[in-house]
């Protein structure tokens, strides 16, 4: 059987007291459009155990996480392989409803500790303080020049939603940036 | 650097939109019965005020929607209240 390689596969997570940066690898990911005010949209939410996030900018993740990403756009993401699109087209029935699996699209970056948002802020022009980004929130915006999706967590951690082919460039940039916040020699790749 | 307010995603660098021209540029409503002049007009002549100015901005690195916004050309100031989804 053919091996599946993550696109940070050849990277080396790095974990500090203050931070830490690894990858996530192959986490289902559907992109999900539908109009908000649909009946489909009411039996989608209650199938992902809560309702689809209407106010920009933010996430739930009652069961799957939600992400709002327009306002009849969102990205729904789970575990690696849980039937997450069996179960929304499902709740989708026949309705009008765009559901597509774009796992390969991006792969995610959990960037954790106390200093995720000094990290992230050296390359990202949004206001990351607790009080206007904090966890529930998420945006899509560029994070060093490359195209991102942020999710704010709880306890300072964030997942990083880049594209398969940024993601190695991404990785080599936080690394570099988080050079200040890691102990002598644990960044070896350069 | 213009920060524009994007009215889903907040007030966002520049550089995660696309520029879409002038707005309000209505298509011809039969384009057959245009002359050469008239399509060319319709195709490729657009204002060019100094002052107030609506245009279309696309906001390609957040929520990739369309929107309309007016800006002064001479102070690059955007309405806050003039944009629409």
């Amino acid at each position: 059987m053919a091996e599946r390689l993550s696109p940070l596969a050849r990277f080396t997570p790095v974990s500090a007291d203050d931070l830490r940066i690894a990858e996530i690898p192959f986490l289902t990911q559907i992109n999900l459009r539908v109009d908000p005010k649909s009946r489909a949209a009411a039996d989608i939410g209650l199938a992902l155990g809560a309702p689809l996030p209407t106010e920009p900018g933010t996430c739930t993740s009652a069961g799957a996480d939600v992400l709002w990403m327009g306002p009849d756009e969102w990205l729904v993401v789970g575990p690696v392989g849980d039937g997450l699109e069996e179960t929304i087209r499902t709740a989708a029935g026949t309705a009008h409803v765009g559901i597509t699996d774009v796992s390969a699209q991006r792969t995610v970056v959990a960037v954790d500790g106390p200093r995720s948002r000094d990290l992230l802020a050296h390359g990202c022009a949004l206001d990351l303080h607790p009080r206007v980004f904090g966890p529930g929130r998420c945006a899509q915006t560029m994070l060093a020049r490359a195209q991102v999706v942020l999710a704010a967590r709880e306890d300072d951690g964030f997942r990083v939603f880049v594209r398969s082919s940024f993601a190695g460039y991404l990785a080599d940039w936080l690394l570099d940036a988080a050079a200040e916040y890691l102990p002598e020699g644990t960044v070896t790749s350069r | 650097m213009l920060l524009i307010p994007c009215p889903w995603c907040g007030p966002r660098d520049e550089a995660e939109f696309h520029y879409g021209g002038q707005a309000h540029v209505a298509y011809p409503e039969n384009p057959a019965a245009l002359s050469d002049e008239e399509w060319a007009r319709y195709l490729f002549f657009r204002d060019n005020p100094k002052g107030r100015f609506a245009e279309r901005w696309n906001h390609t690195a957040g929520c990739r929607r369309w929107f309309n916004a007016v800006r002064n050309t001479a102070t690059n100031e955007i309405e806050a209240g003039e944009v629409t989804a």
